[in-house]
């Protein structure tokens, strides 16, 4: 099984097995960044094809990137902490779906029921881990200098992908295929099932959650705390409540997407959180961070650019650069966004806080 | 009279200080290397982490710049120096000039990215500084074809030591006689290059550019009303980080004599970042404590879990590998949580912490 590669990988992680080189962190994160690539369709020509077929590719790998900023996004909204430990969480729930399906596999039952049980389980174990997260590392250092939750998020981050490493061990795991993979072809792209699942899905979930913060009192709660913590707590809002919340739902949507990860690309590891974290939260920032709608735009916008990229690289520089520049995109679009737009898209115009 | 009389004794005490400090410091090669070379390698890891996360001490301690691609100034000295002094390009020029010349690539590296990035709020400067690093990063990995300039992932071999015409840092020679291996010279190399960047460091802080710093750091709007040109200082504070952060990498890359990307992963840039804080930003003693703690402590561990382990279980029941990582994840929480301001922060913060009442 070891580094056993199956063939949607896009290019075998070239950089295993090197010399390890830091002092510190003798396990280095690597080239974990080739998980969340898209499916490489290599463009020939600047046709229409490759176009739709990229756009198809990046809507996917968007809804994805969507639902992890989210997570991202609710809790900075509210309490103005990156969480870094957040593509962790999302991992975990890979990891937990996995573990799931695997051993109901053998059961009997329908696949899809059995993939809709690993789904839910990894939901409830990954709004436990926030929620958990909350209370361990970041709730006690709520009026802590601004960067000590930073330095805990990071530890925690450490220690979910080492307890991940000894439960899962270092190798890459095969998700189970549960769906029988149908192809479609609609005007030169082609698509499965799978990837229309997880558009829909995350479509759904979204207008739900749009939902739950612009209808129901725990939103109402929620933008209020956003807005101004003392005020929202002198107006009886339990303000510890509406943070764990946020965690909680963060946590359930980042599960859904390491289910979505799993399913689409057949394959777990768990260092996958790092790199999907990163690009998420580079997702959210692009839309402007703590705005909610700026998240789903942002992680859709950087899915399509990446996959765009990836497909028309080669053409546009000459073959000069190629495809494994494709995560360059993702930042080289954010520092130009950031440039024109110094809150990002949708982000308004805060006051300079440091 | 008495202001004199009260002086002259903790003068004193404070040379006894700094003469036991020395002598504390000359000691360590000899002592670490009774235990192997490999204890006066650590030794000289952990005052390379002390000089650069001094240097991203004036970034993020100073100035309040949160920089999470420190590294990429690092990486950038590391192939500067990589690029000049090893048979890849078959250029073999020595240190000094290359040094200098890796901190003034960094420098305007540093500027370059500084220069249309400045403006931005707090969190969105570190995204931007992370995705930096990042690109940095990406280029050293593929930058092999169509020419080839780094190598790419294979990195870059047989990278001179840093020599002084005979005199090279590589091997064993006798000194004085005293028998000095190579990680003994680059050790006190290292020793005396660090020591003049907390000269630099202490003679900043109090400067009249490390004040309008500490001004930006607090307020940048009422530093701005104060008359201080907040993009120039903040652009300073940026360019002389990556200086630090360009010499750092020439002499990491002269000491192993290899670099590959793979040194210059983001989580380096958020380990020097782990040690500023863990320390206490801001205040020099402090982050040398947290540069130093963080990087004994992993290796620390390396060396100390497996007969623990042994001890309770009787054998080995989890990879020593990643329980020495969670061990190591699980000390930067605990520490935040316990000591929010770092294991040493400087006396002014702490005032300022424990005045907070909301």
């Amino acid at each position: 099984m070891a580094g056993a590669i199956p063939s949607v990988w896009p290019c075998p992680p070239s950089s295993f097995g090197f010399p390890d080189q830091s002092p510190v962190f003798g396990q280095q994160l690597h080239e974990s960044d080739t998980l969340v690539r898209p499916k490489r369709f290599v463009a020939e020509s600047l046709t229409m094809d490759t176009l739709l077929q990229q756009l198809v590719n990046g809507l996917t790998l968007g809804a994805v990137y969507a639902l992890v900023a989210l997570g991202y996004t609710m809790v900075y909204g509210i309490i103005g902490l990156i969480n870094f430990a957040h593509g962790e969480v999302v991992m975990i729930g890979t990891m937990v779906a996995f573990t799931v399906i695997v051993s109901l596999a053998g059961s009997g039952m329908p696949p899809l029921l059995i993939l809709t049980i690993g789904l839910l389980i990894a939901v409830v174990a990954c709004m436990v881990l926030g929620w958990g997260l909350e209370r361990v590392a970041y709730r006690p250092l709520r009026h802590a200098p601004r960067l000590t939750p930073l330095i805990t998020a990071i530890g925690m981050s450490i220690v979910l992908q080492n307890v991940a490493m000894i439960i899962w061990g270092r190798n890459y795991i095969t998700f189970p295929p549960m769906i029988d993979k149908r192809i479609y072809e609609v005007g030169g792209a082609s698509f499965t099932n799978v990837q229309v699942a997880i558009v829909v899905l995350a479509a759904l979930v979204m207008i739900g959650l749009t939902y739950l913060v612009q209808r129901t009192r725990m939103g109402m709660a929620m933008r209020a705390t956003a807005q101004n913590q003392h005020v929202a707590l002198l107006m009886g809002v339990d303000i510890d409540r509406v943070i764990a919340m946020a965690f909680i739902i963060g946590s359930a949507l980042g599960a859904l997407a390491g289910c979505m990860v799993g399913s689409y690309y057949e394959i777990a590891h768990y260092q996958m959180g790092f790199m999907l974290g990163l690009k998420a939260f580079t997702a959210a920032v692009l839309g402007g961070i703590g705005n909610m709608a700026g998240a789903m735009a942002g992680g859709l916008l950087l899915g399509i650019i990446e996959a765009l990229g990836a497909g028309y690289i080669g053409d546009l520089t000459g073959n000069f650069l190629g495809s494994h520049y494709q995560d360059i995109f993702a930042f080289m679009v954010l520092i130009i966004v950031l440039m024109f737009r110094p809150s990002g898209l949708f982000g308004e115009r805060t006051g300079d806080r440091a | 009279m008495t202001g004199e009389s009260r002086r002259s004794p903790r003068g004193l005490r404070q040379w006894l200080g700094l003469l036991l400090l020395v002598g504390v410091l000359l000691a360590v090669p000899f002592v670490a290397a009774l235990g192997g070379q490999a204890w006066v390698r650590i030794a000289n890891f952990a005052i390379l982490y002390v000089f650069l996360a001094l240097g991203l001490n004036i970034v993020v301690g100073y100035a309040g710049l949160l920089d999470l691609g420190y590294v990429a100034f690092y990486a950038v000295g590391a192939y500067c120096y990589a690029l000049l002094a090893s048979p890849h390009f078959g250029i073999h020029l020595p240190f000094w000039v290359i040094l200098p010349f890796g901190a003034a690539l960094a420098c305007l590296f540093g500027v370059l990215l500084g220069a249309p990035t400045l403006k931005l709020r707090g969190d969105y400067l570190a995204i931007v500084t992370l995705g930096f690093g990042e690109i940095i990063r990406i280029f050293m990995n593929n930058l092999n074809a169509p020419i080839n300039i780094t190598n790419g992932a294979q990195g870059i071999t047989l990278i001179d030591p840093i020599r002084i015409g005979e005199f090279s840092f590589a091997k064993t020679s006798t000194l004085f006689g005293i028998s000095l291996s190579g990680p003994q010279k680059y050790y006190f190399l290292l020793v005396a290059l660090a020591a003049l960047v907390i000269v630099i460091n202490i003679r900043l802080q109090n400067s009249r550019i490390g004040r309008a710093w500490q001004a930006i750091r607090e307020d940048e709007v009422a530093a701005k009303a104060c008359g201080i040109n907040t993009r120039n200082i903040k652009l300073l504070a940026f360019a002389m980080g990556a200086s630090f952060g360009g010499i750092a990498g020439g002499v990491f890359a002269a000491m192993q004599g290899f670099v590959s990307p793979e040194s210059f992963s983001l989580m380096e840039s958020i380990t020097i970042l782990a040690m500023v804080v863990l320390g206490g930003m801001g205040h020099i003693p402090g982050v040398i404590l947290g540069a130093v703690l963080l990087t004994g402590l992993p290796e620390a561990l390396r060396y100390g879990i497996e007969p623990v382990q042994k001890a309770v279980f009787g054998r080995m029941i989890i990879d020593p590998e990643s329980l020495r990582m969670l061990v190591f994840g699980l000390a930067l929480v605990l520490v935040m949580r316990f000591r929010p301001a770092g294991l040493w922060p400087s006396s002014l913060r702490r005032r300022e912490l424990s005045e907070v009442t909301d």
